[in-house]
């Protein structure tokens, strides 16, 4: 167990390390300073916007708003078309066919929404032109655009009276040549050094020393999809057994890297966050109470997964090692398990199906409690910004002043907004978990028994209602309702608080700022860590109770 | 026992009021009762549907919750009721000022006698009226000509008479008044119905109560709160049907647990009192007789963090008062004491009769006969700007230093040197220094001392506090307002204040994201009143300080100010208060109803119910018994606000998550246990 705890600390150590020095130069890229320190790469730069059309005129929420749908949506036709011809296009060694509609728009909306929910298995469903053209292209900009509506919404409290808040094409590019591109790049060459698979020729078939039995090795373009996934939290393995698969993660440092880019960018942009509001207790304080609710979970996993199995006389301690892989062990999986969940990830080394009930209803509720402990890159500090608001509200009728947060009133608009921001997930999660249950042949999808069986389905709608992706094994993804009300429901889960949030920004970019004395309500003390934290875990255990009474709760105390 | 026989009919006219409020067009005003409204209708259908067959739950438990339910719509709109009530008593004393009267119509300032007799209501804009001796001012207005002392108990509650009069920051009349002496011509400046009392009574009654932007605001998330829990409790047939057909046991739950449920945990708590405490809180404005033309005004004061307190009659007492005389040149201090007695004598002013009262009790000097001393009094005029008497052919006068010295000087005398340095010395102590000179001779320097209220210092540390910084006007030069404003403890002053300097000082503020408040009562205070956030208007005051100012001080009384503040806190407080124990209170119904909610799919849940409970049905009717009690329960607090003290943002904040925070976590479960342990005594269950 200490070692465990020494593994699990260390990791929080360098990803705070790392976090810093990226933060600040997020922040550069977010201020439009320039990277290049000679004029050919500005003007390189300049030329770059000029062919693409852009005129880097500064842009209103609204704008904003419609340019990153009409992105979004020209980015679903595009994937959900390459799947449907795949048949047709090139690098398709293994002649794989198109696929079904329902399941080509399921695959498009995930990725686009940066969930990566895959109801496809990689190696049999689709081609490498669909990977690296049609996924992995939206694994980088579904994460950039989720940055840049971060970069909106901190505009929004820097500005004062303002009417414009950035050029979504500038944000767009920015971010992802100078951020997510050259991190890509050094991450998947240290992931090919390690033995991750990057290749175009087919798959090879192999016979085993056991018997001579024959088996086919796939292969493809992984390292350089891989690295993406996991900085961009997207999550979508290019192998169906995600990171669990020995040739997506093949060695401890493999594993290490690709575990701090799960958490790397999110946590970062905390980072950014303080240093754009001129205060970086601000940044700080959300990011204790992320990394608090954090490492809460993490504890209870890991705990649960060491203790939270019976011992049977003979066999060695090792603790719940269902599901996971000997080269990971019960801390690296946990710790794995609890970032992809924590981060909107959802890529997998372990299987979370077979995590303890506890262990397994703290991998859920950290979907549930709307991914925004780290979250989505830019989405989970946006979300969480929302909690922020919502907590401050309260707080601050509560010290007798109109609320307010970084020196912006909040009002009833702006209430408005943060509301659809934190109502929307679970609203959407709910919903679709009844609409699965009581649709004809709901009993045939999943596969554990009793409340387990239950927990299967409420899983995976929380991982789309809330943008992660991850899986719960052993519920079935693949059929047309689940297709078609999945895809709906990562859509609307991932826009409407996207909108939501360029209006908030558009909305306190308009306002003067007010004055701060001793009478405003301070959001940098430990109070207000306190006060947040618990203002997220109640609404989220307000919203989820019930229902994971009926999942993991009655699993707990029917097999205890 | 008039009081009590009023609190009686106060308390039945609510009862009567929570009755006739169970119209759906008034339940559809607020969202999270409307909610529990419908509730109570559907268990209620479900009740009726069991007599046929139907059957949700025993026909007698799905009747208790339909009833309960029923209870807790009408004690929130008891609680509204009866805040509502408040306002509506006041509204009928003030109605009562408001009747018709006739009223004499004059055609010219010149020729009162010439008059038609009109009624008050056909009255218009800038009309003339004369107005005598026990007759009531028709209209608003302002006095063009004459003096009077008039009756304005019936607005403001106070019953000596008030001056009025032509001129000056006195000229603004009030319709509903009663001259009690001389008579007035008064021009009117507002058309009938929209006369101050006509806005007094519909602020009061609540009628045109707005919703403020903090309330809109709080109504928004509880609706969200109210939106998830209705999604939380929906979704639980459909995750009861699949489960219990999955797992083989049991049954869905039933319609009426999944409404005893939603009702448990949307905010009914706050929902219900939220607009009582609003209404209450303009109420308590009310009771403090300051007038907010709006909702909105009272919030803003809350916010405010920057106060202009005019120095005269907040920060000191009314006047300045002689404490010592100063001879120069050798003079006795007994001359220079009669010297300043006799330029004094025909000085009305308090200053002017403090000087006397000063030598008589020092010096034993009797106020001489004015009449008998056949002397010529020269008043203060603007001109001049000194005052004082010739007699006996000699000039008796007083003033300030530079227009002493001017005067001296042009009549080819010397200003002493040791005069300067007391003058200056008596200025820097803050006092106010009066030069007395017989003819072309400096006598001395009567030191006019201003007097800081007792206990002004410990409320403006207190206001320090809350982040609330406070502003001295006044019109003393720097030196005297320095120090002055030190010994008040203000944090800034503002000397030699000009209307322009004010206006400039709050635009200032503003700029660097201040709120502003500020009292004012003449014509010239009206653009800074205009442009402060919260403004408050004496009611002495001029008509048109009066409708630049968004509050209006019946009492006239510039230190209201620091309470108007306290009433917005404290509203906005109550409000945040009562949420945040709404929403804490949902863990404990949680632990009361969840465990019994599913026992029949999985009886091993029973574990998590470590409260105890005796049955399903004691546990869900306690929750939902304890929902509806803590309405009736907190229907004090909401009226009355919760206390208030001025700390910092940061020990109010923690004081108030204490008490209502973790209060509201922990209260509940001793409730719900308490009620669950006498319905079982009861045989319920």
């Amino acid at each position: 167990m200490s070692m465990i705890v020494i593994q699990q600390l260390l990791f929080i150590l360098i990803l705070i390390g790392l976090s810093i020095p990226l933060g600040i130069y997020l922040y550069n890229i977010m201020i439009g300073k320039s990277v290049f320190k000679n004029k050919t790469g500005n003007r390189l730069e300049g030329r770059l916007f000029k062919v693409m059309g852009v005129k880097a005129e500064e842009m209103t929420a609204k704008k904003y708003a419609i340019s990153v749908l009409l992105f979004s949506i020209v980015g679903l036709f595009f994937v959900f078309i390459v799947q449907l011809a795949q048949r047709f296009l090139p690098f398709n060694p293994e002649n794989i066919e198109g696929t079904s509609l329902d399941l080509a728009f399921n695959t498009a909306a995930s990725f686009v929404s940066n969930t990566n929910w895959q109801a496809y298995s990689g190696e049999t469903g689709l081609s490498y032109f669909t990977q690296s053209i049609g996924l992995t292209v939206q694994n980088f900009v579904s994460a950039a655009s989720g940055i840049a509506v971060l970069f909106v919404l901190i505009r929004g409290f820097i500005l004062k009276q303002k009417h414009t808040v950035g050029n979504f094409w500038v944000d767009l590019t920015r971010i992802t040549l100078y951020v997510l591109m050259p991190l890509s790049i050094v991450g998947a060459i240290i992931l090919v050094s390690q033995g991750v698979v990057q290749s175009f020729s087919g798959y090879q078939a192999v016979t085993t020393l056991q018997d001579g039995a024959a088996q086919t090795i796939p292969l493809g373009p992984a390292a350089s999809q891989i690295m993406i996934k996991q900085l961009g939290t997207n999550g979508g393995g290019f192998f169906g057994s995600n990171s669990a698969f020995p040739l997506e993660n093949p060695t401890a440092l493999s594993n290490l890297i690709q575990l701090l880019s799960i958490l790397l960018i999110p946590a970062a942009l905390c980072v950014t966050f303080g240093k754009a509001v001129k205060n970086h207790k601000q940044g700080r304080t959300i990011y204790i109470a992320m990394m608090t609710i954090f490492i809460l979970t993490l504890v209870v996993t890991t705990i649960s997964e060491a203790y939270g199995v019976p011992l049977f006389s003979g066999a060695t301690g090792l603790g719940n090692m269902e599901g996971k892989e000997v080269v990971h062990g019960i801390g690296m999986s946990s710790l794995w398990a609890t970032a992809t969940t924590a981060a909107s990830n959802g890529s997998v080394n372990s299987m979370h199906n077979s995590y303890t009930a506890f262990g397994g209803m703290m991998l859920m509720f950290l979907m549930q409690i709307g991914e925004i402990v780290f979250g989505g890159v830019g989405s989970g500090l946006y979300g969480i910004i929302a909690f922020v608001l919502l907590t401050v509200f309260i707080a601050g009728l509560m010290v007798g002043r109109t609320p307010e947060y970084l020196s912006k009133k909040i009002e009833p608009f702006d209430m408005k907004m943060v509301c659809l921001i934190v109502l929307v997930p679970p609203v959407l999660t709910l919903i679709g978990t009844a609409i699965a249950v009581v649709a004809p042949g709901a009993q045939e999808l999943v596969t554990n028994e009793g409340a387990r069986g239950f927990s299967e389905i409420l899983y995976a709608y929380s991982s789309m209602g809330n943008n992660n992706g991850s899986a719960f094994a052993g519920f079935s993804a693949d059929n047309p309702l689940t297709n078609l009300l999945g895809g709906s429901i990562m859509l609307m889960s991932r826009f409407i608080p996207l909108v939501a949030t360029i209006f908030l920004a558009g909305n306190m970019a308009k306002k003067k700022s007010i004055a701060v004395s001793e009478g405003t309500l301070s959001t940098t003390s430990n109070l207000f860590i306190g006060l947040l934290v618990g203002v997220i875990l109640i609404i989220a255990a307000l919203s989820f109770l019930p229902s994971l009474a009926l999942g993991p709760i009655a699993d707990y105390f029917t097999s205890h | 026992m008039k009081n009590q026989t009023n609190q009686s009919k106060l308390f039945i006219d609510a009862i009567t009021q929570s009755f006739s409020k169970l119209l759906p067009q008034v339940q559809v005003k607020n969202p999270v009762m409307l909610m529990v409204y419908i509730g109570a209708i559907l268990t209620t259908v479900l009740y009726f549907l069991s007599f046929i067959g139907i059957q949700d739950e025993a026909g007698g438990y799905v009747f208790s919750i339909a009833l309960i339910l029923w209870f807790t719509v009408l004690f929130a709109n008891f609680a509204e009721a009866i805040a509502e009530g408040r306002g509506r008593a006041q509204a009928d004393t003030l109605r009562k000022a408001r009747k018709e009267v006739q009223t004499k119509k004059i055609k010219s300032i010149d020729h009162p006698e010439d008059f038609d007799v009109v009624l008050s209501v056909d009255l218009k804009k800038e009309d003339l009226v004369y107005v005598e001796a026990g007759e009531q001012i028709p209209m608003d207005g302002e006095v063009v000509s004459g003096a009077a002392s008039v009756d304005e108990s019936a607005i403001t509650g106070e019953s000596a008479p008030v001056i009025r009069e032509s001129g000056g920051d006195r000229s603004a009349v009030t319709g509903g008044t009663t001259l009690v002496s001389d008579w007035l011509i008064i021009r009117v400046t507002v058309e009938a119905g929209n006369s101050f009392l006509d806005k007094m009574i519909s602020m009061v009654e609540g009628a045109s109560r707005k919703k403020t932007p903090n309330e809109i605001a709080l109504q928004i998330l509880l609706v969200t709160f109210t939106i998830i829990f209705l999604v939380v409790s929906g979704t639980l047939l459909p995750f009861t049907q699949f489960t219990s057909e999955y797992v083989g046991t049991g049954s869905p739950i039933s319609l009426t647990n999944v409404v005893a449920l939603l009702v448990c945990l949307a905010p009914t708590t706050i929902g219900a009192l939220l607009s009582s405490i609003g209404i209450a809180g303009m109420s308590r404005l009310n009771e403090a007789n300051v007038l907010a033309m709006s909702g909105r005004a009272i919030e803003a004061a809350g916010d405010t963090d920057v106060l202009l307190l005019d120095k005269t009659g907040t920060i000191t007492l009314g006047n300045r008062q002689a404490s010592e005389f100063v001879p120069v040149n050798g003079t006795e201090k007994e001359a220079l004491a009669e010297a300043a007695q006799l330029s004094s004598l025909a000085d009305e002013t308090p200053e002017g009769r403090s000087i006397v009262k000063l030598a008589k009790d020092e010096y034993g000097l009797r106020s001489h006969d004015l009449s008998s001393l056949q002397a010529t009094f020269v008043p203060f005029s603007a001109r001049t700007r000194m005052s004082g008497i010739d007699y006996d052919g000699n000039e008796w006068r007083k003033g300030a230093a530079d227009t002493i010295k001017q005067a001296i000087q042009a009549k080819g005398g010397t200003f002493p040197e040791e005069c300067t340095r007391i003058v200056s010395d008596i200025a820097k102590a803050g006092g106010t220094p009066l030069v007395v000179t017989k003819n072309e001779t400096v006598l001395g320097v009567i030191h006019l001392k201003d007097i800081v209220k007792s206990g002004v210092k410990d409320r403006f540390s207190e206001l320090r506090n809350m982040g609330i910084r406070t502003i001295m006007i006044t019109g003393d030069n720097p030196m005297t307002a320095a120090a002055i404003a030190a010994e008040a403890g203000v944090d800034d002053f503002l000397a030699e204040a000009t209307p322009e300097a004010k206006l400039d000082l709050i635009r200032q503020y503003q700029k660097e994201g201040h709120l502003v408040a500020m009292t004012g009562d003449g014509t010239n205070d009206a653009p800074a009143l205009a442009q402060a956030d919260v403004a408050v208007a004496m009611n002495t005051g001029t008509q048109a300080a009066k409708e630049a100012g968004n509050m209006v001080d019946l009492d006239s009384n510039p230190t209201k100010l620091i309470d108007i503040v306290r009433i917005g806190k404290q509203l906005l407080i109550t409000r945040g208060a009562l949420t945040t124990f709404s929403i804490a209170n949902d863990v404990a119904k949680y632990f009361a109803i969840i465990p019994v909610l599913f026992f029949s799919i999985y009886p091993q849940l029973e574990a998590l119910n470590f409260m105890g409970l005796t049955s399903a049905t004691t546990a869900i009717l306690s929750a939902v018994i304890y929902n509806a009690l803590i309405i009736i329960a907190l229907i004090p607090l909401a009226l009355k606000g919760v206390k208030y003290r001025g700390l910092s943002a940061e020990k109010l904040l923690r004081h108030n998550m204490l008490v209502y925070g973790l209060g509201g976590l922990i209260a509940p479960f001793i409730a719900i246990k308490l009620i669950d342990v006498i319905l079982t005594i009861m045989g319920i269950g």
